[in-house]
């Protein structure tokens, strides 16, 4: 199978589903002419051209209320926001009218958008290009939130998500756009939301986590297999909201110990809520306390060098609360 | 001084260059900032800069490799200035902390785990597979943090098979236990006995002591007719002063606190790992009632006389069978003698009461006729002593010496040698 990137999978995925369907398009700072900052919307301006690729003024309450409104009569919107920190503008269309939206209107109406953004550190952004923003959602009943770890899920997903009859927030981690590189089918596929994936089997612990930390925890959980015989089962929770309670039970079950992982601050973090569901159903199934690794409960991201690093959940730390967990 | 440059970060989410031509070769002299060769990403071409003054040592990636950012790409040899040789220290200061302290984490954390004891710390999952597996957790050998047992053990204890056959009734017991109610319909005028809260501990610590602790036996017979002279010509004296029987048996208990004493293997209890040998000689006593079995101890036996042994087991009957026995009453016990000779028995193999090493048997005083002296018959007070012993803590010789212990000294019990008090 053909080995293409992460940014290439959303590509694709935004280009195969607006051939499919004419009312699908994009809209957002920079998609059209440019193709994106990050080149995430390269070629759909040249293919369907400026009726379905606009090009919006600064404005990301404008932005998703467009959306809002085009999806309420019908329309596929696929909203991007330049950088997942800059979508707060943006929160009272996405929570008071496109989350709420079926359910005020006693199933009139729907809202059937999705709304693209980059998030995460490491790539050294600052406090305006490095935040995780996924867990201001996550308590919002009618909408969805999903986050894709590999290229092939990048593509299933938003392609379920355009898909999807309610709204969809798609956070894709932007360090992952040019860094992971994958298999990912030619053909149509989806990758069903609401279901999370075994990435890695293992009996020794289990760690539950999503987006890059996946690609990071595969990485250490091969070496130390390889070193330490220690076997790690990786779950990848793919939709984080609404979480796939029984995968992440029978994940919890399946070994006993839970590292959690997030490069979100820790506290109010999506794994707190991992963490109470385990709590809710795993007791007797547990031999170690729940563990967390996440970032610190500092207001942002660094931009020097050095305090990102120490920012970031990096590969040691993962590796250390392993072993710790392991040798529990 | 070597330094190392490596692929610089050329814009964000960018995670890789290549390195499209070097503009030096190894032996060149570069100044800092001068570019030593022409980078391109897929979102900008750039200059890569020299950090440092000095000989370009090693070309490390080749012209069209595509390295991740963070990769060395070349190294030059330094010509030491205070900022290098700054940034040096530096680094190597960091690189001696950084393992110390993950070291100093690391011992801190093994350390905090012995203390709290964590063979002891029983984990939700680990309880809920001792208690559905009826396991000892005392035998599984703890892997864990300061050799707690994990659950991986437990798995492994029930998977290696050895558990279900020595240990476990889990499966066997529960299919035969269902065979059982296959073949046993219930019939008209059948009985049926709810198990109460007694007879289920009763049956739970048999079955935890037969499946766990390697039982044998042995038997002893012993010549107790001074001993039986001794007791009867005290008996009605003493009812009347003390107000309580001198039971043979408070003589045999005398005995065999004084033989642990001799013998302390036997006074031991099994802790997995470990074997302890109990300083104080707390003897279990068993007393039954109708449908009932209760052990209740008299502590530090060692130190009574026949007398006071006498009063106390005449005092904890008494509770046993109104009820009134307190958790003090009957814990503590290092050793059990057995009365059963009180309903007749004059051979029995007795279950031991874990996690004691062993439990005597003091069966039917019977007159017999036995050889005695040379050559003649006479008509003697015999008894049986039967024991069974935990034999991964005690061996065949040691009991055999104590059995000979506790003979000797019941033989020689008499009324010119022996008071009661």
């Amino acid at each position: 199978m053909r080995i293409i990137s992460y940014i290439e999978a959303i590509n694709e995925a935004l280009t195969e589903e607006m051939r499919r369907d004419d009312n699908v398009f994009v809209l957002g700072e920079d998609v059209g002419k440019k193709g994106g900052v990050f080149r995430a919307t390269d070629g759909l301006y040249a293919e369907f051209g400026e009726q379905r690729v606009l090009d919006t003024p600064l404005s990301e309450s404008a932005i998703a209320g467009v959306a809002v409104g085009a999806a309420m009569y019908g329309m596929k919107p696929v909203a991007e926001m330049q950088f997942a920190d800059f979508i707060m503008p943006a929160v009272n269309q996405i929570v008071s009218e496109a989350a709420k939206m079926r359910y005020r209107s006693n199933n009139d109406w729907s809202c059937p958008l999705v709304i693209r953004a980059p998030f995460g550190g490491g790539v050294h952004g600052g406090l305006y290009h490095s935040q995780s923003v996924e867990a201001l959602f996550a308590n919002q009943p009618g909408l969805k939130i999903v986050i894709p770890s590999n290229p092939a899920d990048a593509k299933g997903l938003l392609k379920a998500a355009i898909r999807d009859p309610d709204p969809v927030l798609y956070f894709e981690h932007k360090k992952a756009y040019r860094l992971l590189k994958g298999e990912v089918p030619v053909d149509d596929y989806i990758v069903p939301i609401g279901k999370a994936d075994i990435k890695r089997q293992g009996d020794d612990l289990t760690v539950i986590t999503y987006g890059l930390m996946v690609e990071e925890t595969l990485k250490v959980a091969q070496q130390l297999q390889e070193e330490n015989g220690i076997s790690t089962h990786v779950l990848d929770l793919r939709t984080i909201y609404p979480l796939d309670q029984q995968s992440i039970i029978e994940a919890a079950q399946h070994t006993g110990k839970v590292l959690l992982l997030t490069e979100d601050n820790k506290e109010g973090s999506i794994i707190g809520e991992v963490a109470a569901i385990i709590a809710e159903h795993c007791l007797f199934d547990l031999d170690a306390p729940i563990a967390r690794l996440a970032a610190p409960d500092a207001p942002s991201m660094p931009y020097a060098q050095s305090l990102e690093k120490d920012f970031m959940v990096t590969a040691d730390q993962i590796e250390e609360a392993i072993i710790k967990l392991a040798e529990f | 001084m070597l330094e190392h440059i490596k692929m610089p970060q050329l814009g964000e989410s960018v995670t890789e260059g290549t390195i499209d031509r070097w503009l030096v070769k190894p032996g060149d002299h570069v100044e800092q900032y001068d570019s030593l060769a022409e980078l391109t990403t897929d979102k900008v071409t750039a200059d890569l800069p020299s950090q440092f003054t000095g000989i370009i040592q090693e070309i490390i990636s080749q012209e069209g490799d595509t390295v991740d950012v963070g990769t060395i790409v070349c190294s030059i040899a330094v010509e030491g200035s205070s900022m290098t040789s700054k940034a040096t220290t530096h680094s190597t200061e960091k690189e001696s902390v950084i393992p110390d302290k993950s070291h100093n984490k690391k011992s801190d954390v093994k350390r905090s785990a012995v203390q709290d004891g964590s063979k002891k710390r029983v984990s939700p999952v680990v309880g809920r597979l001792i208690d559905d597996y009826h396991l000892n957790i005392d035998l599984i050998e703890g892997t864990g943090a300061g050799g707690r047992v994990t659950r991986k053990d437990v798995m492994n204890a029930i998977e290696s098979g050895i558990m279900s056959s020595q240990l476990s009734p889990s499966e066997q017991p529960t299919t035969r236990a269902a065979a059982i109610k296959e073949v046993e319909p219930e019939e008209n005028g059948d009985i049926i006995i709810p198990v109460s809260s007694i007879r289920k501990t009763i049956a739970k610590r048999m079955v935890d002591s037969v499946t766990q602790i390697p039982h044998a036996w042995m038997v002893v017979e012993v010549d107790v007719t001074e001993l039986v002279k001794l007791r009867n010509a005290n008996k009605e004296q003493f009812k009347k002063q003390e107000g309580y029987n001198l039971t043979f048996f408070a003589f045999f208990v005398k005995a065999v606190a004084q033989a642990l004493k001799e013998f302390p293997m036997l006074n031991s209890v099994w802790k997995g790992d470990t074997i302890i040998q109990k300083k104080a000689v707390n003897m279990s006593i068993a007393v039954a009632s109708d449908d009932e079995l209760f052990v209740p101890v008299i502590q530090n036996c060692d130190q009574l006389s026949i007398a006071g042994i006498a009063g106390q087991i005449a005092s904890l009957a008494e509770k046993g069978r109104k009820k009134r026995l307190t958790m003090a009453d009957m814990t503590g016990g290092t050793f059990t003698v057995n009365n059963t000779g009180s309903f007749g028995s004059v051979s029995s193999a007795g279950i031991i009461n874990a996690p004691q090493a062993a439990i005597l048997q003091v069966e039917s005083i019977v007159k017999k006729p036995v050889i005695y002296g040379d050559n003649m018959f006479a008509a003697r007070d015999m008894v049986n002593l039967c024991l069974s012993l935990d034999h991964r803590i005690l061996d065949g010789l040691v009991c055999g010496k104590f059995l000979a212990r506790v003979k000797e000294l019941l033989e020689n019990m008499s009324l010119s040698s022996t008071s009661v008090y």
